[in-house]
Formats: structure tokens, C-alpha cells, sequence
């Protein structure tokens, strides 16, 4: 397996720039302002995760790069493109279960690939089944949804998320569901797919050494408003285990910073 | 399974046998209520010389027709009305209001427009049913996790494949339960509309039914009465309950 020592992000173009985003929620109880001014570069072929507390806009700003949600200023840019709308380039593995309890696992997998022109109906069942078996459900390809476990459900999303082959995957909690075992596994799948599909991922989590053990870069964000806190570049060697000492350093470094913020937060 | 049908049957054989009790014990004057026996000697003979299989023919054509028009026009309708604020504003209230209006209450309306004739029983069955549709579709639609529209579109989903791929679907559930109360809602007023519009293009149940009072005929509106029973039912039991297993299997709804 190749392993990629040098930050991308130097030496890659642009594939998703953000410049001076806010984003600001109104109900008729209260308006929130969910993110403000955010400003980053993510290169191609880049794994960037973003870290922060519940509610600091992580999943807004993931629904924005989907072109899903519209930010109310700044700019939003894919391959050098104003995001206007989603994309099949630009997948997004939801937080919430998402998958649609009306197909079975296949179909929920065949939904994305029936929407690309100019894939036969073997090529997509083909590669349906094939990222089934990388998330080791292809036992279960025939099952209905409610049949599967929150972890598998997960899975089958990932697998969904997967097959039509973005080039941008916008991943939101992804893990949030799973024991550690199956976990450690993804990390090692996850890692696998990216560097053979280069594809460019962003990936909100609140598990830091979950962050540290996949990006390249840590973006730590902040509450009310949502904003970039601080970047931390992970230079490790790839594959990376959850459990190196390398790994736990980076980790203890960042939550020492995240809870400093979060506690002066509180206080102040 | 065989347990249970065997539960059932033995249901019904003691009903039957209460009602045949009922009868011997001279309550009420047999006029009023035929036994058992008397009902079945009328089904009998209905069913030899023709007459139940022409109005049931008759009656089922006609709720057919019915329901289906009411189900081409109410479902895009409830579609409407869920996607479109002016439509919900409407079609919408519009559908509201004549839905709790009871569908026998189109009969004289649907005289003095269509006059006796077949268009006059459609029309019943059609006001009967269409609207508790387009309430029961717009309901369905609305009802469902905006997750699913939302995962649809970032997978490239648009238009016409969001609503035939993702938004029906996800409300069949609701769907089919508007349709069954479609359904029973077509029955009634047809039932209606029969025993109210004497018309000469067709003999149905309804008629029967009218014409077995007239006769003072009890074991003739009892038999009726029952074959409509067995019909509803038989219908539910085909048409609907495999669809609805479909849909508890698949959602994972059934209850064991
Ligand atoms: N559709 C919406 N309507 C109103 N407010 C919203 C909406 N979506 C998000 N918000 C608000 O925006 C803020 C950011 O929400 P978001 O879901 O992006 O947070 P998050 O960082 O993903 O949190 P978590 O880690 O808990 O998932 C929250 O305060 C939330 O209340
Ligand atoms: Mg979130």
C-alpha cells in the first residue's frame, strides 16, 4: 500500500474552496447563526476532518458543499465551479439513517448508480455488489433495511455513498454507530479506498483520535457562532493504526486544545 | 394456521347457530327475521336464476370504474396539494370541507344534473371517494422524513424521479390506507346511490336490497346484505392484505 508522507495540500489544486461563509438559521422561536466567516482550502485527493462541539455547524457546513443547503454570504466552490446544487461528484453518508426502507439493501445500494448515464444494468449490479462485500454485507444484499443492525445500516450507507463513485465524499458521523472492532476495520477500509480511488474526503467526527488516525488535516471548529478554531496538519505515515503512540500524541494535543476553548466558553 | 381458522370458523358457525336459535325461539316475528335456512334458500335461488351473479356484475363494474376514476384523479390531486402551498390552499381546504360531507348527500344533486342514469351513480361514487383520497395522499406525502428527499437529490436525483422514485414509495404505506378508505368510501355511496336512482342500464345489489323492502322480502335483503359483506371482504382479503404484508415485511411494521 502506498504511503503518502507529504500534505497534499501543497502540492495538489483546489478541489473544494470555501471562502467567508455564514450561515444563519431563522425560526420563529430564534435565529441562529450556524456558521460564520469559515475560510478553508481542501486540495484534491485530500482527507480533512472536522472536529467540534455538538451544534457548531459541522453538518450545516457538510450539507452546504453537497449543495444542499445555500450559505447566506461567501462563496462555495467545487473543481473551480460555484456549488449551486448536489451532485452525484459530491456523495454525502448522512448523520441520521437515511437509508430508504422501501428497497431492499441492493436497491438502496443500485439507487445512486441508476442515476449515472451509460452504466449497464450488470456493470451496476456488478459494482453494487462489490461494495457490499468491502463492507462484508453482500451476505445481506437480498435483506430489507430494518432487518440490519444501526452498525450495518451504517455500512449499507457507505456502500451507497461508495458505489456511484464520487470524487468528493462528505462523510458526517459516519462511525458514530459502530463497537470499536468494526471501527478499526473501517478505519483500515476507509484509508484503503481513499488512497486507491483518490477520492477527497471530509469527515465530521467528535472523536479526535478517530480525526487523527484519517486526515491529513484536523479542523477544529467552535460554537455559537460556528467558526474555525484551529488546523492541525497530520503528517503521519499511512496506514495509520488508531492505537501508535505517534497517533495518541497528535490526539492529546488536540483535545487539550479543544477543551481549553470549550471550558473558557463556558466561563466566559 | 390451522389453529386459527378453524378459531374462525367455529366463530361463525356459533353465530349463525345463535341467530338459527334466535329465530326458534319466536322473539320476533319471523317477517322481520328470516332464519338462516330461509336467507339461504333466497341466495340459492338468486344465484340459479341469475339475478345476484347480473348485480353483482353490474354493481361491481360500476364501483370499479368509480374508485378507479376517483384514484386518477385524487392521488395526482393529494400529490398537488402536498407540493404546492397555493394548491393546499385550494384544492386543499376544498377537499377538507366535502370530505365530511356524507356521499349520499350527492344523490339529489347528481339526479337533477345526470337525471336516472348511469352517470349519476358514477358521479355519487366518484364525489364519494375522491376526496378522503386527495386527504389521505396529501397526508401520505407530508408525512415523510425530508432524510429521504434530501439523500435522493445528493445522489442526483430531480423532479419526476424524486416523486416516482422516492416520494411514492415512502408514502405507500399511507397511500394504501387512503386507498382501502377510498375503497370502503366508494362502496357506501354506490350503496347509496342504488337503493336511492332507480335507472334502467343496470340492475344492481342496491336494487336488490330496495326492491327486497319493497317486497317486504326480509330473507332477499338479509342475503343482499351478506353477499356485500362477502364481497367487501373477499376484496380486502386479495386485493389489499397482500399488499399491506408486502409493506409490513418490508418496512419491518408487522406486528408478529
Ligand atoms: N434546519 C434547521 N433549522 C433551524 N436550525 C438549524 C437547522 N439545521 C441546523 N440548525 C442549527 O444550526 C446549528 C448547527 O447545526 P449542525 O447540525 O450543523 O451542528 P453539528 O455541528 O452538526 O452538531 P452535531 O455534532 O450535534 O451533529 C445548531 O444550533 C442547529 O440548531
Ligand atoms: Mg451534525
Amino acid at each position: 500500500m502506498a504511503t503518502t508522507e507529504v500534505n497534499p495540500a501543497k502540492t495538489v489544486p483546489s478541489k473544494l474552496v470555501l471562502e467567508h461563509l455564514s450561515k444563519w438559521f431563522r425560526t420563529s422561536t430564534l435565529t441562529v447563526h450556524a456558521l460564520d466567516d469559515v475560510t478553508f482550502r481542501i486540495a484534491e485527493g485530500e482527507f480533512v476532518c472536522l472536529v467540534g462541539p455538538s451544534g457548531c455547524g459541522k453538518s450545516t457546513l457538510l450539507n452546504i458543499i453537497a449543495g444542499l443547503e445555500r450559505p447566506d454570504r461567501g462563496l462555495v466552490q467545487a473543481d473551480g465551479k460555484t456549488i449551486v446544487g448536489p451532485g452525484p461528484h459530491r456523495l454525502v453518508m448522512f448523520q441520521e439513517a437515511s437509508l430508504f426502507p422501501w428497497l431492499t439493501v441492493l436497491g438502496n445500494v443500485l439507487f445512486g448508480l441508476k442515476l449515472i448515464n451509460g452504466v449497464s444494468a450488470e456493470e451496476r449490479r456488478e459494482k453494487a455488489e462489490y461494495f457490499l462485500e468491502l463492507v462484508g454485507l453482500k451476505k445481506f444484499m437480498h435483506s430489507n433495511v430494518h432487518e440490519l443492525s444501526g452498525g450495518m445500516k451504517q455500512r449499507v450507507a457507505l456502500a451507497r455513498a461508495l458505489a456511484p463513485n464520487p470524487s468528493v465524499l462528505l462523510m458526517d458521523e459516519p462511525f458514530g454507530a459502530l463497537d470499536a472492532l468494526t471501527r478499526e476495520q473501517l478505519y483500515g477500509d476507509i484509508q484503503r479506498i481513499w488512497s486507491q480511488h483518490r477520492k477527497t474526503i471530509v469527515f465530521v467526527t467528535h472523536n479526535v483520535r478517530e480525526a487523527v488516525c484519517l486526515g491529513d488535516r484536523v479542523i477544529l471548529f467552535s460554537p455559537n457562532p460556528g467558526r474555525i478554531r484551529e488546523e492541525f496538519a497530520i503528517p503521519l505515515p499511512r496506514p495509520r493504526d488508531i492505537n501508535s503512540v505517534d497517533l495518541a500524541r497528535y490526539s492529546t494535543e488536540i483535545t487539550r486544545v479543544l477543551k481549553g476553548y470549550v471550558q473558557t466558553e463556558v466561563a466566559g | 394456521m390451522i389453529a386459527r381458522w378453524l378459531a374462525a370458523g367455529l366463530f361463525f358457525v356459533l353465530l349463525v347457530a345463535a341467530w338459527y336459535l334466535a329465530v326458534k325461539a319466536h322473539i320476533w316475528s319471523p317477517i322481520l327475521l328470516p332464519s338462516p335456512i330461509s336467507v339461504a334458500d333466497y341466495v340459492k335461488s338468486a344465484v340459479e336464476d341469475g339475478t345476484l351473479w347480473e348485480a353483482t356484475q353490474v354493481t361491481v363494474r360500476r364501483l370499479l370504474i368509480g374508485y378507479g376514476l376517483g384514484i386518477l384523479v385524487g392521488l395526482p390531486l393529494g400529490l398537488l396539494t402536498a407540493s404546492s402551498r397555493w394548491c393546499q390552499d385550494t384544492i386543499g381546504v376544498l377537499a377538507l370541507g366535502l370530505q365530511t360531507l356524507p356521499s349520499v348527500c350527492w344523490v339529489p344533486l347528481a339526479l337533477l344534473w345526470f337525471g336516472q342514469t348511469e352517470a349519476a351513480l358514477l358521479f355519487v361514487v366518484v364525489m364519494g371517494t375522491l376526496w378522503s383520497l386527495i386527504i389521505a395522499t396529501d397526508h401520505g406525502v407530508r408525512t415523510i422524513p425530508p432524510i429521504y428527499t434530501r439523500a435522493a437529490r445528493s445522489m442526483g436525483s430531480t423532479g419526476l424521479h424524486t416523486w416516482t422514485h422516492v416520494v411514492l414509495p415512502a408514502a405507500l404505506p399511507f397511500l394504501l390506507s387512503g386507498m382501502k378508505q377510498g375503497w370502503a368510501f366508494a362502496w357506501r355511496s354506490l350503496m347509496a346511490a342504488e337503493i336511492y336512482v332507480t335507472i334502467l342500464t343496470g340492475f344492481g345489489l342496491g336494487h336488490l336490497l330496495h326492491y327486497g323492502r319493497e317486497l317486504n322480502a326480509m330473507d332477499q335483503v338479509i342475503g343482499v346484505m351478506l353477499i356485500i359483506v362477502v364481497i367487501g371482504l373477499a376484496v380486502d382479503k386479495t386485493l389489499f392484505a397482500p399488499i399491506e404484508q408486502f409493506l409490513h415485511r418490508r418496512w419491518g411494521t408487522a406486528r408478529q
